[in-house]
């Protein structure tokens, strides 16, 4: 920008707020009165000018190379963690991956659960934890036989607490509505109500009976307690954002998932904004790597812009691309040129890359711009 | 033991303000908007936009928690 321009516009600069604390703090220490202060303001108005980006710069270009230098530097130092405490997730490059790629399930799905105050100890946070693991029916049986006569299932369940064996078999009851179900103390037995059964069937109903989830929500794998501080915090392996809601002892407003997906559909697109930078913040520091935020926040903008998380590349950002020869450019070329020319097309010669197909002025800084003559006036 | 939980606290999640047609007019303008769909978009089916009850062309405000500035402003055009 030219100094002329600078010094004219200077007073409609808006510094950001957290500019504005700073400077107030630093008049505090430094007890500078009005005059002073006033002078502060206008040098740092100028220097902020300076430091942002100017009309026409490539922001997009520089954000892909801040990001994608280190993430080379990630291939040659993924480390696994053997035996270290805690859920074991998807880290690194792979994840990096995963998250521009915006897979609707990432290969290890997390969530981090904080519990209300009055919940906040041991005792309680391992009991939600336990309450919150899905379990099969396998969990709790001792040992299962077939009553080849009667066309039966055995089912002898370990010995828990009469009060969880109601629980369980109130649930099982549920759950099968086609089965004739009797207890008697620690053991129950089902009864088909269909008559005809051969044992193969009966074998194959057993074997879905022991699968079946009876306590728990659903996906979640496993579930530990771990203390961050202050907090007693629940991790899980597999993910529910939705189910976790309705549990009271769950803080649920400081709740997260990492699968950005379930978020956007619970929380909305500026939640998922949030978590998919979160994600790759954390995903890059946990390799010791520091990126600016603001590249992050361009490419996760550009990516949530449609209203839905869109991946970078073919079927996402990429893809959404208006200009044909850019496209084709890219990836799956004869696709996109044989549809161009199908609807009969049109290439305006707005954007970067289909420009340096033909060799012409790329619109950016400098070349953005054009003159246009006013007809018709001195 | 049914509690209402009322989403718009979740730590992750922005201030959103339904604009009204005037406020509307006046950011169209300041940015010098020709097209409405020019501003990003969010869903009508997104939780947020359900709980403001707000209409496809409708504007909202969203006031985000930024670590470089503190406070940012963001605007999103409500589609179908």
């Amino acid at each position: 920008m030219s100094e002329k321009l600078q010094t004219t516009s200077l007073d409609d600069v808006i510094l950001p707020i957290k500019i504005l604390d700073e400077i107030e703090t630093v008049c505090k220490e430094k007890k500078l009165n009005s005059n002073q202060k006033e002078k502060l303001i206008q040098i740092i108005k100028k220097e902020y000018m300076n430091s942002s980006f100017e009309p026409g710069e490539a922001i997009g270009i520089v954000s892909a190379q801040s990001i994608s230098e280190p993430a080379t530097q990630m291939t040659m130092r993924t480390f696994h963690f053997a035996g270290s405490s805690g859920i074991q997730v998807t880290l690194g490059l792979p994840r990096l991956i995963e998250i521009f790629d915006a897979k609707k399930e990432p290969t290890t799905s997390t969530m981090t659960l904080y519990l209300k105050k009055k919940y906040n100890n041991k005792t309680d946070s391992e009991r939600v934890a336990d309450t919150i693991t899905e379990k099969s029916l396998r969990n709790f049986v001792e040992t299962v036989s077939l009553d080849l006569v009667n066309k039966r299932i055995r089912i002898k369940f370990k010995k828990i607490k009469k009060s969880d064996l109601k629980d369980t078999v109130a649930k099982l009851q549920k759950k099968v509505k086609d089965y004739k179900i009797s207890i008697k103390e620690n053991a129950m037995a089902l009864e088909s109500k269909e008559k005809q059964l051969t044992i193969k069937d009966l074998q194959r109903i057993k074997k879905r009976l022991l699968d079946l989830a009876v306590t728990g929500i659903q996906s979640v794998k496993n579930a530990i307690v771990v203390k961050e501080g202050d907090d007693w915090v629940i991790k899980t392996l597999g993910s529910n954002f939705l189910k976790v809601q309705s549990f009271e002892e769950i803080d649920f407003m400081r709740s997260y998932t990492n699968n950005v997906h379930e978020v956007a559909s619970v929380l909305g697109i500026e939640a998922a904004r949030m978590a998919l930078i979160k994600e790759i913040k954390n995903t890059m520091k946990q390799q010791g790597l520091d990126i600016d935020v603001r590249h992050i926040m361009l490419v996760v903008d550009t990516m949530t812009f449609s209203g839905e998380i869109k991946p970078i590349g073919r079927y996402g950002v990429a893809g959404m691309k208006q200009s044909i020869l850019t496209r084709a450019g890219f990836e799956e070329t004869i696709k996109h040129l044989v549809k161009a020319s199908l609807r009969q097309e049109e290439d305006t010669f707005n954007a970067i890359f289909d420009n340096v197909m033909v060799n012409q002025l790329v619109p950016i800084g400098t070349g953005m711009f054009d003159l246009i003559a006013k007809l018709g006036e001195e | 033991m049914e509690t209402e939980i009322n989403i718009l606290n979740h730590e992750l999640i922005p201030k959103h303000i339904l604009l009204s047609q005037q406020e509307k007019e006046e950011v169209i303008k300041h940015y010098g908007i020709r097209k409405i769909n020019q501003f990003p978009k969010i869903l009508k089916s997104d939780p947020v936009v359900q709980l403001l009850e707000a209409k496809p062309g409708d504007l909202i405000k969203i006031i985000r928690k930024s670590d470089t500035a503190k406070e940012s402003i963001y605007y999103r055009v409500v589609i179908e």
